[in-house]
């Protein structure tokens, strides 16, 4: 922060350039356009001076890397330290296909793993039941039984590599999953390192893969958090989402603000169940998008470790100022992919990932060029790997800590995106907080709202979409495709069998009951989802009981 | 006054991606089109129960999670069973070149990749109205 008699004669040398330079310039050369947007329609100055930053010290606002309130890094040293992990989403057809896929991934150098799930496990369904028709192993990996589990990471070493879960309705089940493989492997949970993504508010807001209405799948989700906290001290319990928010058509303000509302709302929740916030903060992760715009995605990243660490501590007194820190996993916009010249596709995840790493991400995923079309092939995941590889290796962007701090522009709209979330935390707030706010739609209808303004954008050309709405070739696009076999399928359905017919029933049966009444009761379900999973009960019967107690969720129709 | 467009929009399967599904269904609406939006996890009998209820001249499939080539022919053929084989059929999606072929030879009139415009779909649903 410049000093006040700086900031006077600063605007007087900038009133002067206004009248002098930058007319002429003006009047030789007019601008492209009348005004300038983010990827999320925010208006952009043509220059951001110190005059734009706001009046509270710089000690306060940035602080050091590593201290209160963060906005420049959770870790002292960043990526000189040590480098993000490279974690790449992977999962297609049965739980060998997928195993096969993470030894490759992790032979090419990446450093954690992350478990894309087919449709009918998001939602809690065995690869024979009727609804999971067509689904199988279409857009991630099958697993409706701990035998799958096994079969995944059969000859991964789990007790050295961390390992993420995007699963949600079902997540505890999964979960319970992973722990008894690792059980069975000899590996000791408090080994165990990974996240589960568990975000359940967002799946209402935006992804839409729920099993049960939004109070009892709270319920299940605070169990984890109060399990994890006591038997896998180092696994993310949730992992706080505004990746799918984004992807569903959010701005990035919206994105960051409903992901933090959704955040402070599991908070609540964990405290009201009785649990000190120390005792389970720190292990509250979080995932974000990286989109197109460089500097907006950047300067989401770092409001979100201002606000998180400020509401942390002032609002629910954390006194551990490791529950302060905002620790997020990044992945590249899906959703920016386009189908028309993919290839193109790797130098927009390439500024993605840039921007994840220069706003301090803790792991990341780079999307592959071929995803407008498929879950990737091989060769497409390789490349998106090297661009990480390149990223972390090649540009220099790792060796010093926050390179982009300071920037008048950047540090202005880190601002804004911060105001914009307060802003949101009001409106949800007068509507009753987040879960009455989801029963009217009003995430839902704030997503669907931007998600066609964006698209009329690109309809009126107003925003160009290089090989959609401009620079269009006309050749059609050659992607090697993947496809999940029959016999994968085949061999899927008959484990399943096997499995009903030779576990030991009257074991299956009561681990059932108990879990049922564990539903009933308010007592943890963990340990009884646990005993089920032992008993071999599959991942379909373990949700049909939930279902039974739970009821299901209707969600409101708009658009 | 000509009797409004109506158009089925609907979610067949597991899939969860609405974000498509619902900025076809405001374009249409926005082009004067009377729109009906099942809502997530239909089964084809439910789509084709809806569309013949609402009375609807086409209907739109979207799925994105790769299960078109199970669920979007099975809305041709329930339709064809019940006698309403007239209400067109199109889709959209994550939907691979070489299954569409397949798909338009079971029924489904046009498919629609991502990238593809607005004004396109709009004008498709318009003809299909009057039976082009």
């Amino acid at each position: 922060m410049a000093e006040a008699e700086d900031l006077k004669e600063l605007e007087r040398r900038h009133r002067r350039w206004e009248s002098t330079a930058l007319r002429e310039s003006l009047d030789a050369v007019p601008e492209r356009r009348e005004e300038f947007v983010t990827t999320s329609s925010r208006p952009v100055a043509r220059l951001y001076t110190p005059l734009d930053l706001a009046r509270t010290p710089d000690a306060e606002r940035l602080g050091n890397p590593g201290e209160f309130p963060f906005t420049r890094g959770i870790h002292p040293t960043m990526y000189r330290g040590r480098l993000w992990t490279m974690r790449m989403f992977a999962g297609y057809g049965s739980a060998e296909d997928t195993s096969r896929r993470f030894k490759y991934l992790i032979e090419h150098g990446e450093t954690g793993l992350s478990v894309a799930f087919d449709m009918p496990t998001l939602y809690g369904y065995d690869t024979d039941e009727s609804e999971a028709k067509g689904e199988f192993g279409t857009c991630g990996v099958a697993v409706s039984s701990l035998e799958d589990m096994k079969a995944l990471f059969a000859g991964i070493d789990v007790g050295s590599i961390s390992t993420s879960m995007t699963i949600n309705g079902p997540a505890a089940a999964v979960w319970a999953m992973y722990l008894a493989m690792a059980e069975a492997k000899g590996v000791p949970w408090t080994k165990l390192r990974g996240t589960i993504q568990n975000d359940i508010l967002k799946e209402y807001q935006a992804q839409k893969e729920w099993l049960f209405p939004p109070e009892p799948s709270m319920r299940l989700v605070v169990d984890t958090f109060e399990f994890g906290s006591k038997h896998v001290p180092q696994w993310n319990t949730i992992s706080i989402s505004g990746y799918h928010i984004r992807e569903a058509g959010a701005t990035a303000g919206q994105e960051l603000a409903f992901t933090l509302a959704n955040g402070l709302e599991y908070v609540r929740w964990g405290v009201d169940r009785g649990m000190r916030v120390d005792e389970f903060a720190s292990r509250l992760s979080f995932f974000f998008n990286a989109h197109n715009d460089l500097f907006e995605e950047i300067a989401k990243y770092r409001a979100a470790r201002r606000i998180w660490a400020r509401e942390m501590r002032d609002t629910f007194g954390a006194k551990n100022p490791r529950s302060w820190l905002l620790r997020f996993h990044a992945q590249t916009a899906g959703v920016s992919l386009t189908a028309q010249q993919p290839e193109v596709n790797i130098v927009r995840t390439t500024i993605q990932a840039l921007a994840a790493v220069l706003g301090g991400t803790q792991s990341l995923h780079t999307n592959a060029y071929d995803e407008a079309y498929q879950v990737p092939n091989e060769k497409a995941a390789r490349i998106a790997l090297r661009t990480q590889q390149i990223l972390a290796h090649e540009s220099g962007v790792a060796n010093t800590v926050d390179p982009l701090g300071g920037s008048y522009y950047l540090e202005w709209l880190t601002d804004r995106l911060e105001e914009e979330s307060y802003a949101y935390f009001d409106r949800i707030q007068e509507l009753g907080g987040v879960i009455p706010a989801i029963r009217k739609g009003f995430f839902q209808q704030e997503i669907a709202n931007s998600a066609y303004r964006y698209q009329r954008e690109v309809e009126d050309r107003e925003r160009i979409i290089v090989g959609v709405n401009d620079f269009v070739v006309d050749e059609e696009p050659e992607v090697e495709p993947l496809r999940v076999t029959e016999a994968s399928l085949r061999a899927q359905v008959e484990r399943l069998r096997r499995i009903r017919k030779d576990r030991d029933r009257r074991k299956w049966e009561r681990a059932l009951d108990r879990l049922r009444n564990a539903c009933e009761g308010d007592e943890n379900t963990m340990p009884h989802i646990l005993d089920a999973v032992r008993a071999s009960a599959t991942l379909g019967e373990i949700s049909g009981v939930m279902r039974e107690v739970f009821g299901a969720w209707e969600e409101p129709l708009l658009y | 006054m000509a009797k409004k467009i109506r158009v089925l929009i609907a979610k067949p399967g597991l899939d969860g991606h609405d974000r498509g599904a619902k900025v076809i269904a405001r374009a249409l609406r926005d082009a004067g089109m009377e729109v009906i939006y099942t809502g997530l996890r239909q089964t084809p009998e439910d789509i084709v129960e809806a569309a013949i209820q609402e009375d609807v001249d086409a209907i739109g499939l979207s799925c994105l999670s790769g299960a078109h080539m199970t669920l979007f022919p099975e809305v041709v053929k329930l339709l064809k069973r019940r006698k309403s084989g007239d209400i067109v059929v199109a889709g959209g999606g994550i939907i691979p070149e070489d299954d569409v072929p397949k798909l338009k030879k079971a029924g489904i009139k046009e498919v629609f990749g991502p990238g593809t415009p607005l004004a396109h779909i709009v004008d498709f649903f318009r003809k299909a109205a009057k039976g082009g």
